[in-house]
């Protein structure tokens, strides 16, 4: 039996290459039981090969591997499962039409009399639902019918059931609403308290350091350093990831002569979401949308680009009265929209980068001369996406090159109104600059872009005023540079008095 | 980080749901109901026409219909549930008639071996499918029509017509009842039980939905996909393969396009569709592919007994396919959140 604080994993000099390139160059890693170890560093780090090394996915070119102590090799996923090894997958691994307890015992349902024991599966799933303090998770339920917070649990569940010693969470807030990341700390403080040792791998800088009591810092594919989260502030920590400061984070502002014509203009616009929207989009400017999830901020933008269009109000395009009634109409007029799910409908996964760049000029723009090839070289090469060239599938991209050629797509059509939402969402310090960067690019050249997003830092940071949604309806606007308090005031029904 | 570190929200879902379990409208009740209500109008149509849908005999021809059409169809409800399909079952049903009764050539001994070979055959048939689409990889669209073709060369370039014959002791499967109920019917019966067994009781059944769910899922969680892929196939061939038997009883004799003639291969696949299966695999059932079954063969009863124009009962037979997948669809019309 291992006792809080023992080194259950250990992992020394791991190297490991795909076809000739590098992606680990001597990275070690210890965990210990009952204590939550976070891994962090840009996409392309490293990080997911280390996991798969982990998991067994991957056999390490080089290096050692030992569980308790003793050196061992894994060579498929089921090696490291028996092992005591579980990694909860950023993209849930559940069966959704199937229920709780036959995910849970997938591949090792339980047999008596040559039939599955139905009642023992269920029985044991929720005593590993009670042990945890699940009890809300019922272990006859179809998963399709449970909150992504209760998959995760889930899929928790289904890893303690093979009697994992080791959790590997593989950016376990991505695909969480803002009100679950809580339950999801206090599940964690859970499992750590019962003696498991946590791999934490995550962009926010918050959750690591709320959760970790170690940070390893990988940099493509090398050991950078390994610490104490007592004894790393978040600037020291972003610069051993990228080697630069948390100040250097944000693009200027808009200069107030920056700023253009009125390119989108709502006025009491609403749908069975929102009411009354009264707000006005110029060119050049940034304008952040804020609100708890639910509010209704990614309503609006949807609503806007004809998703779920408004049914009352106007809408105003360059000043001309529209009505967007689907996406089709909105970018004929020019709206481009960056979805918050970026591989759901925001890109064809198994189309190339080519493909999926000209998805929109080829669909939507008739009549008008076809993009040369050195124009896409040029597009892909503005948003910087780092990739095996223009004919590999997208699927094989980092988020961060995901979401570069989201943004290449609506360019490649030449946006005047551009609405992003999340546009940051799970991907690395390093990319997230560098969209931040390209956002603000386009605003300079005179496009307007409305951002939702519900990172306050990044809000407050890259918005030239921002307006808060509050159960529907915009519950007022904060200039450039407004605190976090003054937003989640306004956003929480608080702040009223606030307005600017 | 993020803006609802607030608690005043309360959307989202994670609050318990209730253990009480509706009344839901699950494909495999929307079939059944279907079914009821296509007998209902089937009754009055015929009653109109001066006939009667729903009596002893009317029944029976429904249960006979479903008989052949039930044996195949339960076998393609596993291979479509593992996310696969079977498009030689047709050809490999004329094929394993031949057998049973070439080998029988009308000999008492020969019933057993006959109808051994002729599974046997059929499992031959299966195992190949399931390693085509499996070790090589073909998409089993291509791989099972592949299989098809070369069935259908073989029974060309072999047969121009029936061949073999049964025993008369062996016939008595094909016309026998236990009481009013054909034996064929029971046969169906317990085959669609023993597929049901199969699918909701054993591991390997669990497999399937798994395996057909989501693939990757499957083999992370340690399931051996291919293998279970393999058995579906392995099965579904079986089951194809005594329709073939019985059919051997029935016509006395082998017949190579008896499947085909029948249409059984697309036939198979609408009544499992029909039965609330996805084509794409991972949900389905016996249970609904029989309704489907008897749905088809109901509408083939009434329009009989109506003498209606078989090209018009296509178009009708097609119309009630497409509907039905229609509905199941709109139901699960992607809800958004946020």
């Amino acid at each position: 039996m291992t006792a809080n604080g023992d080194v259950v994993v250990r992992l020394t000099g791991i190297t490991k290459s795909f076809l000739g390139v590098p992606v680990l160059r001597g990275v070690d890693l210890e965990l210990r039981a009952g204590e939550v170890h976070a891994l962090m560093g840009e996409n392309g780090a490293g990080k997911s090969t280390l996991l798969k090394v982990l998991a067994g996915v991957h056999r390490p070119d080089s290096g050692q591997v030992e569980v308790n102590g003793e050196p061992v090799v894994f060579a498929t996923p089921r090696d490291a499962q028996q092992a005591g090894i579980a990694i909860i997958h950023q993209e849930f691994n559940l069966l959704e039409h199937r229920t709780v307890a036959e995910n849970v015992y997938l591949g090792r349902e339980p047999v008596r009399r040559g039939q599955v024991d139905r009642r023992k599966m269920e029985a044991d799933t929720k005593g590993l639902l009670d042990w945890l303090g699940e009890d809300g998770v019922d272990p006859a339920e179809t998963v399709n019918r449970l909150s992504v917070a209760q998959k995760q649990v889930v899929e928790i569940v289904k890893a303690l059931s093979t009697d994992a010693k080791v959790l590997a969470m593989d950016e376990p807030t991505a695909a969480l609403a803002d009100h679950e990341v809580e339950l999801l700390y206090d599940l964690v403080d859970r499992l750590r308290t019962r003696g498991i040792a946590i791999l934490y791998v995550s962009h926010r800088m918050r959750e690591v350091f709320d959760l970790g009591k170690r940070i390893t810092v990988l940099k493509d594919g090398a050991f950078v350093t390994c610490a104490l989260t007592t004894e790393l502030s978040s600037d020291q920590l972003v610069r051993h990831m990228v080697g630069r400061s948390l100040d250097a984070l944000y693009p200027d502002r808009a200069a107030p002569e920056d700023l253009g014509e009125v390119r989108l203009a709502l006025r009491g616009a609403g749908n069975d979401r929102v009411r009354g929207v009264t707000f006005e989009l110029r060119a050049g400017e940034i304008v952040g949308v804020a609100g708890l999830q639910g509010s209704g901020r990614s309503a609006i933008a949807r609503a806007i680009w004809g998703v779920e269009p408004f049914t009352t109000g106007t809408l105003e395009v360059d000043g001309v009265v529209r009505r967007i009634t689907d996406p089709r109409t909105a970018v004929r007029l020019g709206i481009g929209y960056v979805t918050e799910d970026r591989k759901g409908e925001g890109l064809a996964l198994r189309q190339s980068i080519r493909d999926n760049a000209l998805l929109v000029r080829r669909a939507a723009l008739t009549g008008g001369p076809g993009r040369r090839k050195s124009d896409l070289g040029e597009l892909l090469r503005s948003v910087a996406v780092v990739g095996r060239g223009e004919h590999q599938e997208v699927r094989y991209l980092s988020g961060g090159n995901q979401q570069k050629v989201v943004l290449a797509k609506w360019l490649a059509v030449g946006p005047r109104v551009l609405v992003v939402d999340e546009p940051t969402r799970g991907i690395d310090v390093g990319a997230k600059q560098a969209v931040h960067r390209l956002l603000r690019d386009l605003a300079r050249n005179g496009v307007a872009i409305l951002m939702v997003s519900s990172e306050l830092p990044e809000l407050i940071g890259m918005s030239d005023r921002i307006l808060v949604v509050h159960e529907g309806a915009i519950a007022g606007e904060l200039p450039a540079g407004a605190g976090e308090e003054a937003v989640m005031g306004l956003a929480t029904g608080h702040g009223r008095g606030e307005v600017a | 980080m993020s803006v609802a570190q607030g608690k005043t929200e309360s959307a989202g879902g994670v609050a318990r749901r209730g253990r009480v379990r509706k009344f839901s409208l699950t494909p495999t009740v929307t079939v059944y109901l279907a079914l009821v209500a296509l007998l209902v109008v089937g009754s009055v149509l015929v009653g109109l026409n001066g006939g009667v849908l729903l009596d002893q005999g009317g029944i029976l021809n429904i249960l006979t219909r479903s008989t052949v059409l039930g044996l195949v169809a339960v076998g393609q409800t596993i291979v479509i549930i593992t996310g696969s399909l079977d498009l030689s079952v047709a050809y490999l049903v004329g094929l394993c008639s031949l057998v049973a009764a070439e080998t029988m050539a009308g000999s008492d001994g020969m019933m057993v071996p006959g109808v051994l070979l002729a599974l046997g055959v059929a499992a031959v048939v299966g195992l190949v499918n399931g390693l085509v689409v499996t070790v090589l990889k073909v998409n089993a669209f291509i791989a099972t029509l592949g299989v098809a073709l070369i069935l259908r060369g073989y029974l060309e370039d072999n047969y121009t017509g029936p061949a073999g014959s049964v025993p008369r002791a062996f016939q008595h499967l094909g016309f026998d009842r236990i009481g009013p109920v054909p034996i064929g019917v029971l046969l169906m019966l317990l085959v669609a039980a023993a597929a049901w067994w199969y699918l909701r009781r054993t591991r390997s059944g669990y497999h399937t939905y798994a395996v057909g769910g989501d693939i990757d899922v499957a083999r992370l969680s340690g399931v051996r996909t291919g293998r279970t892929i393999v058995i579906a196939h392995v099965l579904c061939a079986v089951a194809a393969g005594l329709a073939g038997v019985f059919l051997a009883s029935r016509l006395g004799s082998g017949a190579p396009y008896v499947g085909t003639d029948a249409g059984y291969d697309l036939e198979s696949i609408a009544a499992v569709v029909l039965g609330g299966a996805a084509l794409a695999g991972g949900r389905g059932g016996v249970v609904g592919t029989i309704g489907g079954v008897l749905i088809l063969a109901t509408l083939d009863t009434v329009f009989d007994d109506l003498a209606v124009d078989p090209f018009f009962k296509d178009v009708v037979r097609g119309i009630v396919l497409i509907v039905a997948v229609a509905l199941y669809a709109r139901r699960k019309l992607p809800r958004r959140s946020a």
